[in-house]
């Protein structure tokens, strides 16, 4: 499979404190990553510094040819953000804008596409989600499993090459975490290229093609699904995953 | 019992005095206000980008338009700078400077605080979506921006509306004013005008100031949410 996004040896630091340290990962067409691990271990951070959200000290993000990460060009860079699509844990949407505009402004006002083509096609995913009654309400009408729906789509609608998901549930009620994740897989089947930051490890289980587990800014382990969640190699991992069962299944 | 005293309204012209006395107060205080908008907005924009040496200034000048009683500052201006630096202001004009020098404070901090208010998110999500420095402001930043000041800033358009009665101690006849001189010259005959005129007063104030407060309300049921 074609190499879409390509991460070398990435390093960062706020002020002093090493948060990322010589991160590498290459991410194939239609592959699903999942990142898990402890908070704080940099897999947000991470996630961030893949579409320049966050600058580097060391080490490159090149997507195909293109180094993205660092990058001077503020064109360039806005150009590539096109191919990335980014959903964040909190709820991002416009809240002065309808449904329907958070969906359409950046293809109409970035990519200069046709309106009646774009709303076209909004109303089409916004019915793949389940909101398509949606489209005049605000934001703030919205639940917040709805609002991370309107959110993907969002995204989508640009036609990204490559769809990045921070703790997209974190925020969520439990009642609404199945409703995104339903939205997420479906996408993972059509063969969506993605990265997930993710602490459902069932779901991270289910969706992904491999898992990495991150912790002190570092890849400590990353496997297949079943082998790394039934055979993890390291100790660390061990650990961790006993943790997060103790927590999700007491008994 | 004797009469409310409103009868002296309908003498000669009393009523169109009043009116004219209205006019003299909204003026000034429309002129400032606009003033203040105008380079509120500026400095606000200014004062957001968190700059630590024109942060410090702003909020000395903001202590000091907080702490010092607007009348204090007219007679600063009126009757000090006249003697001591030797300008010759009109009243009216020394209150438009006091009025403005007061409204861009506030406004000042209006505009910082609504800017400052709009979450990183928003500008992280519209970046990730491809959006420029520009656009972002346009489509995102500064609609929210604008929804979150009309409300505070109507708020401070009222106050100084109601505040330019302060203005007939350095004697402009304004609408208070000319309700004093109606009052005096009716002694004899209405010695109850007092009430009458300031009640009229009164409804002149809140016909000019509540329509703006029901405009700001409106406004905040829907979107300030």
């Amino acid at each position: 499979m074609e190499e879409i996004l390509r991460v070398e040896h990435l390093h960062k630091k706020y002020d002093d404190l090493g948060v990322l340290e010589d991160v590498s990962l290459s991410v194939h067409k239609g592959e699903v990553i999942a990142i898990i691990g402890p908070s704080g271990c940099g897999k947000s951070t991470f996630l961030r510094c893949l579409n320049g959200l966050e600058d580097i000290q060391d080490g490159r993000v090149i997507l195909h040819d293109e180094i993205i990460n660092p990058c001077d060009d503020v064109k360039k860079l806005q150009k590539s953000r096109e191919k990335i699509g980014m959903v964040f844990q909190s709820y991002d949407l416009f809240p002065h804008k309808t449904i329907l505009q958070n969906v359409t402004l950046a293809p109409v006002k970035v990519q200069k596409r046709d309106k009646a083509e774009v709303e076209a096609e909004a109303m089409e995913l916004l019915t793949r989600v389940g909101l398509e009654s949606k489209k005049y309400n605000y934001p703030r009408q919205l639940s917040g499993g709805q609002k991370q729906r309107v959110a993907i789509v969002r995204a989508l609608i640009m036609h990204p090459e490559i769809l990045l998901l921070d703790e997209i549930t974190a925020a969520l009620d439990t009642e609404m975490v199945r409703e995104v994740l339903e939205v997420v897989l479906s996408l993972a089947r059509e063969g969506r290229t993605m990265i997930i930051v993710t602490h459902e490890l069932q779901f991270a289980r289910a969706v992904a093609d491999r898992v990495i587990f991150m912790d002190g800014g570092n890849i400590v382990e990353e496997g297949a699904p079943d082998e790394f969640f039934d055979h993890p190699r390291t100790e660390r991992t061990r650990k961790f995953l006993d943790n997060e069962r103790f927590t999700v299944q007491p008994s | 019992m004797g009469s409310l005293g409103f009868e002296v309204l309908f003498k000669g012209t009393n009523m169109l005095r009043l009116l004219e006395g209205l006019g003299v107060a909204l003026k000034i205080s429309l002129v400032s206000v606009l003033i203040s908008i105008v380079l509120g907005i500026a400095f606000g924009m200014l004062v957001s980008m968190k700059k630590p040496a024109v942060n410090a200034v702003f909020n000395v000048y903001l202590e000091i338009v907080r702490i010092m009683p607007q009348m204090v500052l007219l007679f600063i201006v009126y009757f000090g700078t006249t003697k001591s630096l030797g300008l010759n202001l009109s009243a009216e004009a020394a209150s438009i400077i006091v009025f403005s020098f007061w409204g861009t404070a506030e406004m000042t901090d209006l505009v910082r605080s609504a800017i400052i208010s709009i979450p990183v998110i928003q500008y992280e999500s519209s970046a990730a979506l491809g959006m420029s420095r520009l656009q972002t402001q346009l489509y995102i930043i500064i609609p929210q921006t604008i929804r979150r000041l009309i409300p505070l800033s109507i708020n401070l358009i009222t106050r100084m509306i109601k505040t330019t009665s302060l203005v007939m101690m350095i004697g402009i006849v304004e609408v208070l004013k000319v309700g004093q001189q109606i009052i005096e010259a009716n002694r004899k005959s209405s010695p109850n005008a007092a009430f009458g005129v300031f009640a009229t007063v009164f409804l002149l104030y809140f016909i000019a100031c509540w329509p703006i407060s029901q405009l700001s309300k409106y406004l905040e049921n829907k979107w300030v949410k």
